[in-house]
């Protein structure tokens, strides 16, 4: 798994790339968890363009993104889901409580 | 009517996780499947896999087998653990439900197994291990 930061108006963006698994998911955790803390961030962008595989690991790693910013009165969205990762998405019923957007573009202006 | 059969041993590294759901989705090829079956299978492969992993053996490195047959257009896979079992196999498979919260697990594992593939049934002895039978049936090209 392959990550791409950048941020924008004090939002913070990580593009994922590659297999979101539960092998790959702690890394990505402990990454993005990183990055949130030390530049203070409280808005995340996920964008899952380049993520070909995701499961329930992905769901987990979503939500406790969701949860830690939540409570600094945060928010959290995700981009770009694909088909492949849709469906894993939908089951959890993680859209009742995180936004999605088509691109990273919207995101930036809607959160 | 084809029959085939594969039966993979592995040690139970995270990092065998893509190996153990590409190679099941490598040998279910040969039923012509959609891609988005074969994405079902991927990712049902790999919830079982990871279960076995965390709370079949705790962690430990030990062996988890994964049979796969083909009798006619239906795909059956097995994943199996030696490990400790499952505590309460009624609660474990309710959705959202997870032992383990300090891992920020989703508990969402066999509930996509369950709706990913097309049957799913649980063996567990305490003390002695899982069998994860799930059962996929492919919509044969016409």
């Amino acid at each position: 798994m392959h990550l791409n930061f950048e941020n924008s108006q004090d939002k913070l963006i990580v593009y994922m790339s590659g297999e979101l698994d539960h092998h790959s998911s702690e890394e990505v955790r402990n990454i993005i968890d990183d990055r949130l803390d030390r530049d203070r961030f409280n808005k995340l962008i996920m964008d899952f363009n380049g993520v070909s595989f995701m499961d329930s690991s992905g769901i987990g790693v979503v939500i406790g993104r969701y949860r830690k910013l939540h409570m600094r009165n945060g928010e959290v969205c995700v981009t770009n889901i694909k088909s492949s990762v849709k469906r894993v998405f939908e089951l959890s019923g993680m859209f009742k409580i995180i936004m999605s957007y088509d691109d990273v573009e919207q995101a930036i202006k809607n959160i | 009517m084809c029959h085939n059969n594969i039966k993979i041993e592995f040690l139970s590294k995270s990092q065998n996780e893509g190996f153990a759901r590409v190679a099941v989705a490598a040998f279910a090829t040969q039923l012509d499947p959609t891609i988005e079956e074969i994405n079902d299978v991927k990712t049902a492969v790999s919830e079982a896999v990871t279960n076995a992993i965390i709370h079949g053996y705790d962690n430990e490195e030990q062996m988890i087998t994964i049979e796969a047959i083909i009798d006619g257009n239906e795909l059956t896979v097995i994943v199996c653990d030696t490990g400790k079992g499952i505590d309460n196999l009624e609660l474990a498979l309710q959705p959202l439900y997870t032992s383990r919260p300090d891992l920020e697990r989703s508990g969402m594992g066999f509930t996509v197994m369950d709706s990913f593939m097309d049957s799913l049934e649980v063996k567990s002895d305490k003390g002695r291990g899982t069998s994860i039978i799930m059962k996929k049936l492919f919509t044969p090209l016409s």
